[in-house]
């Protein structure tokens, strides 16, 4: 036996993985808890949930309050359930995280490849745009939106969106392509591919881990966003978190929390049915971005 | 009527000039190499022919035509890249057809060229492969596929066999001699390794701190280094540069070798130089390849000025082919090149013949070369 192996014996290296083993399981169990509860709250009839016992599974589950919170659940007065508030943040969420991972890919593409003077003063001002809370610029992106005539518009709310995730989409496609070789565009010039020609068929092509990256990381933003939704979209063009905070904070007649439940389930539907395609991917491409080579 | 012709190039990036004013020109068909050691400015005069970097001054000309306003696409110019540069998200044949795509030729046509330039180079059983599936000859090979789909009017090559091991570097390296010899393509190439200048080039520039230091055949800058860099930089192993001064005049000059606390050696002044050009006690520096130096037995029988000098030996080196043996002449170490079934031991003393048809004689204070 090697003196490498011979300072942990196979008792005690078992022991750690059963210690290393069951905290994960505990911890799992922790993070998981909360979502059961939504769960089987959200497949009881209100008799049941009053009855005492949230972790106790149901009795007979139904999806009586799953087709309720979808389609005639009371928001406000108006009572057609949350489906109209759902279709909002699907036509919110698709166009922005298409056109800030657009954007921001030719961002990088530009700020690594076509480098022009105060590139790197470009590029910090966008990383800058990163980190102003959200809070600091309600006000002013209200006013530019009233100016410009999008305010309470779908519109409007994935201009906002545009614009807030800009900083982070050119962070990532900068510091991928950063680590593209220059020869491949060097070469593509002389073959005679142009701009577009060459983001097109030589750069995109290559991006696929970080797309992945960048769209997963822009949908659970926009997707889960509530201040900007409560901010600048209210009423019927509401998109869906708003609608659920409206729908579970109703404070008229019975509190139904298999309802709620429900709701928040289709709320959280979207981005766990986008983790759980692309998630995989998500772990690569961080990684493909970290390391250069 | 050269081909190519740079004239009186500059090129300044940030405040540093990276080419002081380059003059060269290539004839169709010619085999330009541009030599020398890293950051001499050769692989920006090599963009700059390719127009991926602007020139501060001066005119590139391809066929008669100024070509520095015109985009690397439109200059009718191939690279191949020392990294490959070869498309990762295409096949093989896509690679290759990529510039013919560009120019919108159609896909018959297309076809039919990649089919010829593939049996060429041999690579037609990899067309339908990624890059990533390929080992590095077979990479190299494509890069050169691609340039040669195109038929341009000149090839660029940067560094290409860098990243080869020596084996594969020798094999590719008569492989791009064969291509030139049988396509007759006019081309221009960047190396720092000067074993691949002499055997590939029909022309060689030699070059340091962005100065070209001499343009000519191979044959003539080895034989005829210009100065002391270029005479220092190309052959392997080096040429011996040994101090001494002249001794004598009106055809009786000599070089005198100073040894330490010994007798000079003297050798017969070289036929390469003129003995107008000396002066009497003028110092030089003699230059002479190893080859030049042997036993007596292996003298040139041609050779006019032949001296022969007695030395004891430091070192021995038998490659099997020939033996270097190594001694001292003028505080420095001098490399001979002898028989290899010559008898040379070192402590002993030998009998070199210093044939001075072959040497060169340098102005110490100019280190350009006495003519």
């Amino acid at each position: 036996m090697s003196t490498a192996t011979a300072s942990v014996s196979p008792g005690s290296a078992r022991a750690a993985r059963f210690v290393i083993y069951g905290l994960l399981l505990l911890f799992a169990f922790i993070y998981l808890l909360p979502f059961f509860v939504m769960l089987v709250t959200s497949l009881k009839p209100l008799a049941e949930i009053r009855s005492g016992n949230m972790l106790a599974l149901p009795q007979s589950p139904s999806l009586d309050a799953w087709a309720k919170a979808w389609g005639t659940a009371c928001i406000g007065v108006d009572c057609s359930g949350i489906k109209g508030y759902f279709w909002n943040s699907i036509r919110m969420v698709v166009p922005a995280v298409a056109i800030s991972t657009i954007l921001g890919a030719l961002n990088g593409y530009v700020l690594t490849k076509w480098r022009f003077p105060g590139h790197k003063l470009v590029f910090g001002m966008m990383l800058f745009a990163c980190f102003i809370p959200f809070q600091a610029v309600l006000i002013p992106m209200a006013r530019v939106l009233g100016i410009i005539g999008l305010a309470n518009t779908t519109s409007g709310l994935i201009l906002v969106h545009v614009v807030y995730g800009l900083g982070f989409t050119t962070l990532f496609f900068r510091n991928y392509y950063e680590a593209f070789p220059d020869e491949l565009i060097k070469a593509a010039q002389i073959d005679g591919a142009g701009f577009f020609r060459i983001f097109w068929r030589i750069l995109l092509p290559s991006s696929g881990p970080i797309i992945v990256v960048t769209v997963i990381y822009q949908f659970t933003n926009i997707w889960n966003d509530f201040l900007f939704g409560v901010s600048f979209a209210s009423g019927g063009g509401a998109p869906m978190t708003v609608a659920l905070n409206n729908l579970v904070s109703s404070s008229t007649g019975v509190k139904e929390y298999n309802v709620d439940m429900a709701a928040a389930m289709f709320a959280a539907l979207p981005t766990l049915i986008v983790y759980v395609v692309a998630g995989r991917y998500f772990v690569r491409g961080l990684m493909a971005g970290a390391v250069k080579g | 009527m050269s081909f190519l012709e740079i004239r009186d190039l500059y090129k300044t990036i940030g405040g540093v000039n990276i080419l002081k004013g380059i003059d060269i020109e290539l004839d169709k068909g010619g085999f330009l190499v541009l030599v020398g050691p890293s950051g001499c400015g050769k692989s920006t005069l090599l963009n700059t022919v390719a127009g991926l970097t602007d020139v501060t001054r001066g005119e590139v000309v391809i066929d008669g035509e100024v070509v520095n306003d015109l985009h690397p696409s439109k200059r009718d110019i191939a690279m191949v890249f020392q990294s490959y540069a070869l498309y990762p998200n295409m096949t093989v044949e896509g690679n290759i057809a990529f510039a013919l795509e560009m120019r919108g030729v159609p896909k018959a046509d297309r076809d039919e060229a990649v089919k010829a330039a593939a049996k060429t180079l041999q690579i037609e059983h990899l067309l339908k492969r990624r890059p990533s599936q390929l080992s590095g000859g077979q990479r190299q090979r494509v890069a050169m596929g691609r340039a040669l789909v195109r038929k341009p009017r000149v090839f660029l090559f940067d560094e290409p066999l860098s990243n080869l091991d020596a084996k594969l570097r020798v094999e590719m390296r008569a492989e791009i001699k064969r291509l030139h010899r049988d396509t007759g393509a006019t081309i221009v190439y960047v190396t720092h390794d000067q074993i691949e200048a002499m055997t590939m080039a029909t022309k060689i520039a030699v070059m340091k701190e962005g100065v070209v230091q001499q343009v000519g055949t191979p044959d003539e800058i080895y034989r005829m280094p210009s100065n002391l860099f270029v005479a220092d930089f190309m052959g392997s192993p080096a040429m011996n540069l040994l101090e001494g001064r002249i001794a004598g005049g009106d055809g009786t000059a000599r070089i005198q070798l100073t040894r330490n606390g010994d007798t000079p050696v003297e050798l017969a002044v070289p036929p390469t130089v003129r003995e107008t050009a000396l002066r009497d006690g003028q110092p030089v520096i003699l230059g002479i390849r190893p080859e030049a130096i042997t036993d007596t037995g292996l003298t040139d029988p041609r050779a006019k000025a032949v001296s022969i000098v007695h030395a004891p030996v430091d070192l021995v080196e038998p490659t099997g082919s020939d033996t270097f043996v190594v001694t001292q002449l003028a505080g420095k170490e001098v490399t001979a090149r002898v028989r290899s079934d010559v008898a040379a031991k070192a402590g002993e003393t030998f009998e070199f013949a210093f044939n001075l048809d072959r040497a060169v004689v340098f102005d110490p204070a100019t280190t350009e070369r006495l003519r």
